[in-house]
């Protein structure tokens, strides 16, 4: 965004790409195919199009249009039921091109065995996820994302499991393995396992989230080394993006991993080999597999390649988090009950002699102004920026990305004057009633929603209800109102997203100003809306519906007269 | 001695009319062909062919005497009472859209289907009793197929041979595309060869160059021909069907030549001495319009010329048998001529009863040509109950494929069968489970049950010893109670 800074520039450049439509650099389709076909491979191709919902900046792309190539290696004497693929990802630019040949060269090498007993698929996308979201699409039969795309020629199965390769440059000095998907999705703990063994058997050096593997667990040093690339775990998984395109795999039940070849660490050096030979022994392991991976761990957290923790070490942290607020709920029921009580007796002894149940004395109609208009609220921000944005492009001087950004912004912040709009609408007579009625039912819902997000996507609940949870429960219209209306806000979605961005860059030791933070997020803002709209990640509708409103009750509360 | 002779020379005589019958009146022939195919990928396909026709109402004449026709399987007709029987074995999938159509169509896994006789009462009752017999036969599991994976199809499947008529009632159809074939299957089908594989063409059917191939299918069909023109009487045959397909990229090292020794790493010596007919095809029709040609060596006796599945093709035949035999290679010429479907659709769908019976959708539509056609079918996933899921059921469960059969000259085409995970529960928490049980039960139960029935007997202890022992003797001496 630096040399783009200027919205007019920017808007004359986006104009400029949209008439020309033409790629930069495009992949070689028909060189591709004669390769395959030479090799020996079945080859198909696939093209695909799709138009996003406003440019994404970041990747620089619009309406897309590509092809994928991919060539299948028929396993002898097997009915194709079953396939294993290994995907590489292409850019906008040559940058994967060592992994393509590295495909290539395994293709050739893989024909030539007999011991095959499932298809194996070479596949070759292009704009990199888009492309790979086009062809499970349709290797699947399915339309998720309203992408336009032709249908495969030539099938294998049921995909067993996937590796994607990305190779940036031809020295390889480590290789990562990326295992979070879609949502916090991960792939079977026993394929990262059988990954690390590889590695470990030809002497490739293996990093987890970039960082190395501490050696030495028992100083003070290494279990250091093990929480930063757990907090490293913990904040990409709960972003939700696909990180590399086996992220998409996921979503149809086929373990998948990345394995990125990087150039960072000078001393150690592989020649393209050595990565051949480990993810030869990967494809045979796989191949011999009867059953699909199912053993071990789904669900699990990674401080080391050769360490996890388990699902049952991690969940109980959130459940007593949420006890906290099931707690205080429960402490609001009693206080209801008795406010209840001592409203009824002064006034009541020769009035109606039964006591109105608490929930019914506080008048359920007084809480559905705020839920309705808090609801109303996160449904606009889920819908409006993207249908706005051409409203907004004519009436101020910003490009259609900028104008999604800004238009998040602002009816986010319009959210916080709801507690004077809600005040006209409700009108109760016992006003601590009503900010406990409508805590009860934001604490519940609070809840519920953290429980849920907490059991699909264990990372983003435990972020959300550290964050949430202590702000949520001392939300009063009483005490020290100002420093409860900062504590909230600091706890905000919003803020938190920036906090995680600063959070994330200073455990990759590559710290952010202030204003390089700030347009970082205004980047991740963009690029959460363009993933829900291309891939169907679930962040930005779960913010924007389910937690947004959540908390827009609680700064009402907050705000209660 | 005395009683030797007389035994040999009823024996002889036994032996003695039908030899002459034979040398008169050859009641039985085999026939054997290989047709050698380079396919347009650049693969090398070989179906091997073994007729055997025997001219007995094998229903009617209480047979005995067996010769070239296998005991086994003409028993079979006669007990069970079949008008034909289709059975095959495949390991691998027929890439149509590389191969080109092939010969003998056959799906992946085993593939069984029957007609019965109309005589037959009870049909469900022979049809498992003979996929039973046919199961030990072959060494295949073909004794897994029940109610739940066998169909009456309505409308395909018709009879290949002689027919009156076709009420489908009497017709059962297996499929169990999970089988997998291997060398205990091929033994027993090479036994059913008159020549088992001692000689003819038989001899290159070498197990473990067969199953290096790409693709495997072997079969077995007996039906009933004509056994004159006139069609008086029938006469029964056996064929035994075996196609491969061998992978030049791996077994030529990528390139298009090949031999009888490089596919089989055997070559042809003699025929069959029993055999009636043996002869080799070779495909040497020039499908590349580029100046690309095709030479055999060493050169054919002779090449014939034939429209086959709509392409005209030519072929070079070797005849293993002396040259005089050449000219009846005319009765080769068979065309199976099956007439145009009607053109309006017909649908026929018999759903599905949980663990009783499979669905059956038949549809006879006219597709157009250069189309794609898709046929999509909804299913729901459900549980199983725990006693169904298989040993590995974290493999998937298979979904039989589709049959299609093409109307203007005989085409079936299957589709690969489809891999399906169902909801699966962890089989190993009921295990883990049943292991922590058992331990709770036996550490727990056992010690409670040991406290709950022992009687506890205070038990003082001993003090004294020696004296006391000695004062008590003087008590019961003196008759004084005892300390």
């Amino acid at each position: 965004m630096g040399l783009l800074s200027d919205p007019v520039r920017r808007r004359a450049l986006a104009r400029l790409v949209l008439r020309l439509n033409a790629p930069l650099w495009a992949l070689p389709v028909a060189w591709l195919e004669r390769t395959m076909r030479s090799v020996g491979l079945e080859v198909y191709t696939q093209s695909f199009s799709r138009k996003l919902p406003f440019p994404d900046e970041t990747h620089e792309r619009y309406m897309v249009s590509g092809t994928n190539v991919y060539g299948i290696l028929r396993a002898p004497r097997a009915a194709s039921t079953e396939s294993l693929v290994l995907t590489v990802p292409c850019g906008s630019d040559s940058t994967n091109s060592q992994a393509v040949g590295l495909l290539l060269a395994l293709a050739a090498h893989f024909r030539g065995q007999i011991y095959w007993a499932k298809d194996i698929i070479f596949l070759v996308t292009e704009h990199d996820l888009l492309g790979t979201e086009a062809w499970l699409e349709a290797y699947h039969d399915v339309n998720v994302t309203g992408m336009q795309s032709s249908p495969l020629q030539g099938r294998a199965g049921a995909i067993q499991a996937a590796v994607a390769l990305e190779l940036s440059s031809d020295v390889v000095t480590s290789l990562d393995v990326a295992v979070e998907g879609l949502n916090g999705q991960l792939p079977n703990l026993d394929l990262l396992n059988l990954f690390q063994t590889f590695c470990q058997k030809g002497g490739l050096l293996c990093t987890l989230q970039g960082k190395l593997q501490p050696q030495d667990w028992t100083s003070l040093d290494g279990p250091l080394q093990g929480l930063q690339t757990l907090l490293l775990m913990v904040l990409r998984q709960a972003s939700g993006r696909p990180h590399g395109s086996h992220g998409l795999f996921l979503r149809y039940r086929v373990e998948a991993l990345t394995l990125r070849g990087i150039n960072s660490f000078r001393q150690y050096k592989y020649d393209l080999v050595a990565v051949g030979k480990a993810l030869e022994g990967m494809f045979r392991k796989l191949n011999h597999l009867l059953e699909r991976l199912h053993q071990s761990f789904f669900l699990y957290l990674l401080p080391g390649l050769s360490r996890f923790v388990s699902i049952g070490l991690y969940m109980p942290a959130v459940g007593f988090l949420l006890l906290v607020l099931g707690l205080k709920a429960l402490e609001l029921w009693m206080q209801l009950h008795e406010a209840g009580m001592g409203l009824e007796e002064p006034g009541g002894a020769p009035g109606p002699s039964v006591p109105l149940p608490p929930s019914q004395g506080v008048g359920l109609a007084s809480l559905v102004a705020p839920l309705l208009i808090s609801q109303a609220m996160g449904l606009a921000l889920y819908v409006l920026p993207v249908l706005g944005q051409h409203v907004a492009t004519q009436h101020f001087p910003v490009a259609e990305a900028e104008a999604v950004v800004l238009t998040l912004l602002a009816i986010y912040a319009a959210g916080l004057a709801l507690p004077h709009n809600t005040h006209r609408v409700v009108s109760t007579q016992a006003p601590d009633r009503g900010w406990m009625a409508l805590k009860l039912v934001a604490l519940i819902y609070l809840a519920l929603q953290l429980g849920c997000i907490a059991l699909t996507n264990f990372s983003l609940g435990f972020l959300l209800a550290t964050s949430m949870v202590p702000a949520a429960a001392l939300a009063k219209p009483h005490g020290p109102r100002t420093l409860y209306a900062a504590l909230l806000v600091l706890t905000s979605p919003a803020a938190m997203l920036l906090g995680s961005l600063f959070l994330w860059r200073e455990l990759q030791e590559a710290p952010l100003s202030l204003a390089e933070g700030w347009q970082l997020f205004l980047a991740a803002l963009a690029q959460g809306v363009l993933e829900h709209h291309t891939y169907g990640a679930l962040l930005f509708p779960l913010l924007s519906l389910g937690l947004y409103p959540c908390w827009l009750l609680f700064w009402n509360v907050l705000f209660w007269k | 001695m005395a009683a030797a002779i007389p035994l040999s020379l009823l024996v002889l005589l036994l032996l003695g009319p039908g030899g002459w019958c034979l040398a008169e009146h050859p009641r039985d022939s085999l026939r054997e062909e290989l047709v050698i195919t380079p396919l347009p990928s650049g693969d090398v396909a070989a179906t091997f062919q073994f007729r055997t026709r025997w001219d007995s109402e094998l229903q009617r004449e209480g047979v005995s005497h067996y010769r070239l026709f296998p005991k086994a399987l003409g028993q079979l007709i006669s007990k069970y009472s079949l008008r034909e029987l289709h059975l095959s074995f495949t390991q691998g999938f027929w890439r149509t859209r590389y191969w080109g159509p092939p010969f003998l169509q056959a799906p992946s896994g085993a593939e069984l289907w029957v007609w019965f006789q109309d005589t037959v009462t009870d049909v469900d009752k022979s049809w498992k009793e003979l996929s039973n017999v046919l199961s030990g036969i072959f060494c295949a599991s073909l004794n897994f197929i029940d109610s739940t994976n066998t169909v009456t199809p309505t409308a395909s499947f018709k009879p290949l041979g002689l027919a009156n008529d076709t009420d489908h009632y009497f017709l059962r159809y297996a499929v169990l595309p999970r089988e997998v074939v291997c060398t205990e299957n091929l033994t027993p089908w090479k036994k059913l060869l008159p020549c088992s594989s001692k000689a003819g063409l038989s001899v290159l059917l070498k197990a473990d160059r067969l199953f290096h191939t790409s693709y495997h299918s072997q079969a077995v069909h007996i039906r009933p021909v004509c056994r004159n023109a006139r069609c008086t009487s029938i006469s029964w045959e056996l064929r035994q069907t075996l196609s491969v397909v061998f992978d030049a990229f791996i077994t030529g090292q990528g390139k298009k030549d090949w031999s009888l020794f490089r596919m089989f790493s055997r070559t042809l010596t003699e025929p069959c001495p029993l055999a009636s007919e043996s002869r080799v095809y070779v495909d040497i029709t020039n499908y590349n319009q580029d100046n690309e040609t095709l030479e055999v060596h060493p050169s054919p006796t002779t090449t014939y010329q034939d429209v086959i599945l709509g392409t005209r093709k030519t072929y070079a035949i070797y005849d293993l048998l002396d040259s005089a035999m050449i000219n009846n290679s005319r009765n080769l010429n068979i065309q199976l001529k099956w007439k145009r479907p009607p053109e309006n659709g017909y649908i026929h769908y018999q759903p599905a009863q949980d663990r009783l019976q499979p669905h059956l959708l038949e549809m006879l539509i006219q597709l157009p040509a250069n189309s794609v056609t898709k046929v999509s079918i909804q299913f729901e996933r459900a549980l199983l109950k725990w006693t169904e899921y298989t040993p590995d059921p974290n493999h998937g469960f298979y979904v039989r494929f589709p049959v299609s059969d093409g109307s203007n000259y005989f085409v079936r085409l299957y589709t690969e069968p489809l891999l399906v995970n169902l909801p699966t529960p962890d089989f190993s928490m009921p295990y883990n489970v049943i292991c922590l049980t058992c331990t709770v039960v036996a550490v727990c139960y056992g010690s409670f049950y040991n406290l709950l029935t022992r009687t506890f007997h205070i038990e003082e202890p001993r003090t004294g010893g020696l004296a006391k022992r000695l004062a008590n003797l003087i008590r019961r001496a003196r008759g004084v109670p005892l300390l």
